[in-house]
This record gives structure tokens, sequence and C-alpha cells, in this order.
């Protein structure tokens, strides 16, 4: 299943480059554009393999924070936004931002991997 | 490579990535960069601190002399315990920085003129104020004068080192809330920093001379000399001092010189003056209470001393709770986040508070220049050259602004061509206050910290210069005390009240008045002392004391009223008293309305409010209507009184104060100013006023009712605003009673910061709340978890501990150590 070690691997190297956080938030697109270079699928799945990766991790890291902080600064942010405070939304929110970045970086990379095998093609 | 599809999908992330990365314009402000902030691993959920939270750790960092032990309560309240005071100030600033950081370095912004750097340029007119009166200037005045005491530079510098230490332990992901929202880093801490905090306070609680001289000057322009002075009059009749009538006062030790041009140049003939208002005016009721009670009037034998300081509510509070024990002093109180010390508390010996003087120690100076580059101005019949002082503004997203202020042997100018608004045209006003001449900083706190007795007290007190406050003090030993304390000026009767001529040095300040002549009692015959920012003395005090509208008068005739009766008085007595709600002009003020008003002349609605307030209980509690029908109708006959009088000046005017409207109604039932100015052919009365009044204020009560909002906590509606003033970061609809006129006087956004109460037996007895918390993280639970206490009137036993009692006591729930390395 290509698509399951994809998302994993999305997820996992994404969330292993945000550990330094020295680097910007923003530094998952570079791994997210060479798991999909890596792992070849179709543009559609390589799309939703990063979207899900990112997804799925940054829902999840936010619920964690969000249940050990009993809702006190999410629903605050969520009042902010505004979103009526509900921070289910703003979780759902973040893990659609996330996603939306590293499936557009994956994107690209299904396409740029394209190339390297349309050049073996031509070489052999 | 399909190189349409690969180039298209790479700009769109790109392109989202950016859109992500910047901060868009929102309404009048700018949003977060959505993605950083959103981000798990970078944004705002690293700030949601879990619940359970420990905070107990051991910490090696650089700096300290020796083990540091911190133990913490479960409020959050850090018990320090160090071997040496230096490391204590070290520990403390690091704990102010690990709780507080954003707000503490946002304040010193605010003060130093440097919002526009993080906020954009919408906050400008603010900046240019600080740095036009002074701010900058002063902070570093101060920090000179008091780098040459050695021990108050140590302590000073010792206290940034904690606060640069834990910066430096802070991870990018770490950073405050606030910090993600508007997108900057916290920067280094330095000691001016301190200072700069220090002169915002002085700020707060002395310049609203810089609104009301101008007011004042206006009025008595539009009015005359004459009508002002009846409208704005320096008389109270019903004062009640801080220090009792008749008590003798000696020869002055000085007289000040009346300038012999007073009455054509001063008085009545300035008649171009100039007014503006500052963008951030200190609210008039920065007051507070304090009063200390004698062994002889308590159940224990032992003196109490209670304070409560009223400022602005915010959140994170002003405040942060804090034990400091080494070998030289063992204190409790709170504290300033930004300074180092205990503002407001006590220790092992003593307790001592403080509120406000109220006194005018800041005054406009008319310059006249010789041409608009201002390089010389007329002084004693004779051109003089004046210094300029640049500063400047960095700007948000905009290149810097230099801000130059010309300097004259009165201070800086405030108000000249580049800064001025349409009133204040072609004007230069030069502003001297004792704030931004050097003053002596932390030095009397830090003495307070370690007073032992009542001349530890005396001696730390006598060198305070700014903000002039009322220092109360109580003793383990029996003693109580209470001081009018800072650099006042020797003033002539209204000097200062109004802008002054420029052009010559006898309308300058003559001399400070000398600290031993400032009002003081000690151990009085009545049993206890007290202070709510009435005069401090009555008219046979020698010296002009300012504008009597300075003054708020009630609080302080209901205290000294109250401690009068009260006998076997206990702490639980002093939380009751310090939590009343009876408003004592209301009791003055009610008859009167009654006096005048003929109820066959109103509707049945009108009627039925009328026999709300005549049954009230005089009390502002949450749910009395009583009370919002009796200051909806007060407010609009002070309108109906006055408004026609004013409405045609062009400029801002002061508005009479609500005592001054009822001393004339007391006295005289035809009060001249009841006559509306506006109607040809009718001369209105008292009577008709009141009717009015009553009519107009039903029909606003009429419109609360109909929204079920007619409780006076409903009306008043106090919150508690996050210092950024968003409301999701605030807390809003707060259920408390009170009001200004009240002890508790809680009104909309300000009120009793910090209740403290001191039961001075030998193993000592305090209780203390602030509406905020310890955490000035929006995301933890100590952010605001004593609010509902203080708004119930619920205090906290505040634990006093050894060291030894500290490490087995239930209460405690962290512990952090320090250790050097």
């Amino acid at each position: 299943m290509k698509i399951i070690t994809a998302i994993f691997l999305t997820g996992f190297l994404a969330f292993t480059i945000g550990l330094f956080t020295i680097l910007p938030w923003w530094s998952f697109v570079f791994t997210s554009f060479i798991v999909a270079v890596a792992i070849h699928q179709k543009p559609v799945l390589a799309f939703l393999s990063g979207f899900s990766g990112l997804f799925i991790l940054w829902t999840l890291l936010a619920v964690l924070k969000d249940t050990d902080n009993e809702h006190i600064l999410s629903t605050k942010v969520a009042n902010l936004f505004p979103l009526g405070g509900s921070y289910w939304l703003l979780i759902l929110i973040t893990g659609l931002i996330g996603g939306l970045v590293s499936g557009l970086a994956a994107t690209a990379g299904c396409n740029f991997r394209k190339r390297s095998s349309f050049n073996k093609k031509i070489i052999r | 490579m399909r190189i349409v599809p690969f180039l298209l999908s790479s700009i769109a992330t790109a392109a989202l990535v950016v859109g992500l990365n910047t901060q868009l314009p929102i309404g009048g402000s700018k949003s977060p960069r959505l993605g950083y902030f959103l981000s798990p691993q970078h944004g705002f959920w690293q700030n949601a601190e879990a619940t359970n939270q420990s905070y107990t750790e051991n910490l090696t960092i650089k700096g300290l002399k020796d083990k540091v032990d911190v133990f913490i309560d479960e409020r959050l309240v850090p018990h320090i315990y160090a071997e040496n005071d230096l490391d204590a100030y070290y520990v403390q600033g690091f704990l102010h920085a690990k709780f507080r950081l954003w707000q503490m370095e946002f304040q010193t912004y605010v003060a130093g003129g440097r919002l526009s750097e993080i906020l954009g340029e919408e906050r400008l007119p603010l900046d240019r104020f600080f740095r036009r009166i002074g701010m900058v200037y002063g902070a570093e005045q101060t920090m000179e004068r008091m780098n040459k005491d050695p021990l108050m530079k140590a302590t000073v510098d010792a206290y940034a080192n904690g606060v640069n230490a834990y910066i430096k332990t802070l991870k990018p992901e770490q950073i405050p809330f606030e910090y993600k929202l508007l997108d900057y880093k916290p920067e280094q801490w330095t000691p001016v920093k301190t200072y700069l905090f220090l002169m915002f306070m002085s700020y707060d609680l002395t310049a609203r001379g810089a609104t009301t001289d101008l007011k004042m000057t206006n009025a008595k322009n539009y009015l005359g000399f004459e009508s002002f002075d009846k409208l704005f009059p320096n008389i109270q009749d019903s004062l009640d001092p801080i220090i009792p009538k008749s008590t003798v006062f000696t020869q002055p030790s000085f007289n000040p010189i009346i300038p012999k041009d007073i009455d054509s140049i001063y008085l009545n003939k300035t008649n171009n003056s100039s007014e503006t208002i500052a963008p951030l005016v200190p609210n008039i009721n920065n007051g507070s209470n304090n009063w200390a009670v004698a062994g002889s009037k308590t159940a224990s034998g032992k003196p109490i001393l209670c304070n409560d300081p009223h400022l602005g509510l915010n959140l994170p509070s002003l405040w942060y709770e804090v034990q400091i024990n080494t070998p030289t002093h063992n204190t409790y109180g709170a504290s300033f986040p930004g300074s180092p010390a205990v503002i407001i508390g006590f220790n092992d010996s003593i307790a001592w508070g403080v509120t406000n003087a109220g006194r005018d120690v800041i005054d406009y100076y008319n310059i006249m220049f010789k041409d608009t580059t201002m390089q010389e101005y007329w002084y004693n019949g004779a051109w003089k050259k004046s210094s300029h002082r640049i500063e400047t503004i960095k700007i948000k997203g905009k290149p810097n602004l230099e801000e130059l202020i010309a300097v004259t042997d009165f201070g800086p100018v405030m108000y000249d061509r580049s800064f001025k608004n349409a009133s204040t045209e072609g004007k230069y006003l030069a502003i001297k206050w004792t704030a931004n001449t050097a003053g002596n900083g932390l030095q009397t706190f830090y003495q307070l910290n370690r007073a032992k007795n009542i001349t530890d007290y005396q001696n730390a007190i006598d060198t305070w210069t700014c903000p002039g406050q009322n220092f109360v003090f109580a003793s383990k030993s029996g003693d109580i005390a209470i001081k009018q304390q800072g650099a006042f000026i020797a003033r002539w009767k209204r000097q200062g009240d109004f802008i002054m001529p420029g052009t010559d040095s006898s309308y300058d300040w003559q001399k400070i008045i000398p600290s031993i002549e400032n009002p003081m009692i000690v151990n009085p015959a009545r049993g206890f002392v007290s202070s709510a920012n009435q005069m401090p003395t009555d008219s046979t005090y020698p010296y002009y004391l300012g504008a009597a509208s300075n003054f708020p008068l009630f609080r302080g005739i209901v205290i000294n009223k109250k401690l009068t009766t009260m006998n076997s008085i206990t702490a639980k007595d002093m939380q009751k008293m310090q939590t009343d709600n009876y408003n004592i002009f209301a009791e003055m003020a009610r008859p009167i309305l009654f006096k005048y008003i003929d109820e066959k002349l109103l509707n049945v609605n009108e009627q039925r409010y009328l026999s709300i307030l005549k049954k009230w209980n005089l009390k502002q509690d949450i749910a009395e209507q009583g009370a919002t029908i009796f200051n909806a109708i007060w407010d609009s006959l002070s309108q109906e009184v006055f408004q026609d009088d004013f409405q045609k000046a062009k400029q801002p005017m002061p508005w009479p104060e609500d005592a001054t409207l009822l001393q004339s109604l007391l006295k005289d039932s035809a009060y001249s100013y009841a006559d509306n100015i506006n109607t040809k052919n009718k001369i209105e009365t008292i009577q008709d006023d009141i009717l009015l009044a009553v009519k107009k204020a039903s029909a606003y009560l009429q419109q609360l009712e109909k929204d079920d909002k007619l409780n006076w906590a409903d009306v008043k509606d106090t919150r508690i605003n996050h210092l950024l003033k968003i409301p999701a970061l605030s807390r809003l609809h707060v259920s408390i009673g009170g009001g200004k006129n009240c002890i508790n006087a809680t009104t909309e956004m300000h009120g009793p910061s910090w209740r403290m109460i001191v039961h001075l037996t030998d193993e000592i007895e305090a209780y203390g709340v602030y509406p905020g918390g310890q955490n000035g993280n929006p995301g933890s639970r100590f952010y605001d978890n004593f609010i509902d206490s203080w708004a119930a009137g619920i205090y906290y036993r505040l634990l006093f501990l050894t060291k030894q009692d500290a490490e087995k006591n239930e209460k405690i729930k962290w512990h952090i150590t320090f250790i050097n390395g």
C-alpha cells in the first residue's frame, strides 16, 4: 500500500523536521516534496498522501495539546478568530492548513518525479 | 517532467506558504502569520499549558552566588529562599520573566514610546506623547542617579540578569502567546526598562495634570475666573482629611513669593489658552484606600493594616505575589513584574501600603521662542539658548521618525508646531514634572522591605519623590502611622492650576517642601490612620495643596466614620469593610432629590423608580436597582445643570465635580447654574432641573428594564481587559458591586487592583487577592483564576513561611532549585 507508506512518511518526516523549531514552520514543504518524489503515485494520490500526512499530524498534535489544556487556550483563540469559541473548528482549520500546504508540495514533488522517470526512459 | 503542472503546483505551494506566512490586515490591526500561528510545533498550541503541568525543575544557570530554592504554592505564588539579596532579586527577575515576560516588556514599550515598533503607525500619536513628556529622559535621569548607589545598581542589575537568564532558556516555540499573535520576539532586558516601568507608574499616578491643566485653563478663560472659581472651588465643606482637623501645623519654613502680575497675566488675562487631550489620560479614579488600626481597637490587641490600590484592571495583572526570604529580610507582598522587591506588603516586623497623594506635580509653561527653529526663548528679559533632544521612534514597516524636542529651563517643550492640535496652534508649551527629574527609583521600597520599626519606615520613605504617596505603616510592636510623602512644590495659591507664563522665572517652582513638613501622624489618639486620596489636611496646613478637584472626597468620609465606631476589630471585619459597597455620596445626595421633586408631576413609571430609590439601602450591591436609579438620576441632573453652560465652548472643558454640585444644592436652593441659559424667557430652578433629570433618567431606565439590565452590576458591567484590549483574552461581565464613591471602588474597568489585610500578630495573619492570576499566559489555568474570588469578596490566606515550613507545607506544590553553573 503505497499511499499508507506515503502518508506515514510525510507525517513522520514533517514531525521530525518540526522538532527543529529554529527552522520555519513550513519546512515540511521539503520533506513532503521528497516523499512524493520517492514514492511515485498519481498526482491525485500524491496530493492526498501529502495532505493526509500533515492533516493527521497537525490535528493529532493539536488535539493532544488541547486535551491536556482542557481547551482553555483553544477556546480563547477560537473566539479571537472568530470561530464562535469552537475549539473543534480551530483544530480542523489547523489540520486543513497544514494538509493543504503539504498536499500542494507533494503534488509538486509528484510532477517533478514524472520528469525523472520520463528521462530515464529516453536514456534506455 | 511535466513542466507546466510542476511549475503550477510549485508556484501554488510557494504562494500558499507566503500567504500563510504574512500578516494580513484585518480592521485596524493585523492578523498573525496564520501558518506559523497555527503550526502545532511552532505556534500558539505550544502555549496551551497542560492543566496538570508541573513547575518543579532543577535549573543550572550562570550568575548566581549560591543555591536558591523556590517553593511554589497551589496559587502559583513563589516563595524564594536565597542565601543573599542579589541572588533573590536575580531569581525574582527570572520568575517574573517566566510568568509575565510579554507583559513586562510590553509595559516598557508603552512607557518608552515604542508601540509603533510592534503595532505600526496607528500608535504613533501615543508614542510621540510619551517621548515628548520625557518618559525616556526621566528614566535615564533616575537610572543615572541610582547607579551612583552601588547597592541599588547591583539590585537592578541582578534583576535584569535574572530576566535575561530566563530569556536565554526560551526556545523559539516557547515565547509567550502575544509575541506569536503580534509577530515579534522578546529582546534583552536592560536596567533602564525597570526605570521606564516606574516612570509609567509615575505617569499613571501624577500626570492627570497634563490634561487637566489645559482643560482648567480653557474653563477659566471661557467662564472668567470668578465663575470658574464657583464651579471648581477649592473648598470642600464635608472634607475629612487624612490628618485629623484641628491638628496644629508648625509655621512653614518657606513662603513662596507670588508673582506681581498674577491677576492680570495669570488668573484673568491669559486669553490665548491652549489645550489638547493626552491620548492616554490617567484615570481620575487612580486612587486607593489604606488604613491601619491600632491594637487598642482590635480584638487581638495587635494592629491591622489594610490597603487596596485602585488602578486600571488588566490581564495580565499589574501585580505579582511573591515571598522573598534572605538572611537580611523576609518579605511578602505584591511586586511589579519589571521591578525588583515588593511594592506593597509586609515582613517579619512591619507592614506597609500606599495610596496616591494626588498632589499637583506637573505644570505647563507657555514659552516664547524667537522663531520656529526653537533655538532661543525669551526668559527674564533676554533671549536664552534652548537645547534639543532627538528621540528616534521606529515604526513597523515604515522609516524611523526623528522626534525633535526643544528643552528649556522649565523642561521639555511638549507641544510645538510639530505636535499640536487646532487649539495649541502656534503655542509652545514646556512641561515641568517632578517625575522626569531624577527620582530615587526603588530605594524606598528596597528599604521598606527590610524595615524593622517606625524609624526604618520613616528613613525609607523620606527620600521618596514621585509619585507622591500616602504611606501607611503598622508594626508588630504596636505603632501605626501615615505620611504623605513625595517631592511636593511649595506653591502660592492657584500656582500651576493653569498654564503659566514661561517668560520669566517668577512663575517657576521656588522650592520643594522639606520632607519633615509633609503631613504625618503617628499613633493618633483616635486609634487609626487612614487615607483615600482626599485632601491630606484642612486649610490650616501652611502650603497650597492644589485644586480641590484633584482630591476625591467621599471614600475618606465613610472610612473614617466606620473606623471611628468600630472596636474589637478582626481581620474578617476588615475584609467586610474593604469590600463594602455603601455609597456615602448617595446618603448625602438622595434627600436633596426628594426635597425638590414634586412627585405629582411624574407618571406611574417615574413614580415607581422613585419609590425603588426611596427604599434603596444605599448599597451598590450586585442586584440593587436603587443604585442604578440613583446614578442615572444624578448623572442626568449634572447634565441638566451644567451642560448649557459649557455647550458653546469649542475647547475641551472639565466637568464640575459631583461634590461641587452637591455642596451647592445643600447650601443654596436658588443655585444660579440651575438656569438653562438657552431658554430665554424662563429662569429654571433646581426643582425644574430635578424634574427633568428624573424624567430623562426614567426613559433610560425603562430601556434598561426592557433589556433586563436594571441591576447595578449589569449596568456597571465591570470587565478586566487584556492589555491589548482583545475581548477573547479579557474577562467580561464580571459580577461585582461597588462604584466610585464606595470603599469597594470598582467601576467599569477600574478598581481595587490588590486587596491586602495584614494582622500583625506574633505569627502574621495576612490575606490578599487581586483580579488576575499569577501566570500571564492566556493558555494557563492560572491566568485569571483569582477573579471570581476577588469579585465575590473572598480573600486568600497568604502563606508566609520559613524555609523549613515551606519544605513540608501541604499547600506547596512545586519546587525549583537554581544552581550556579
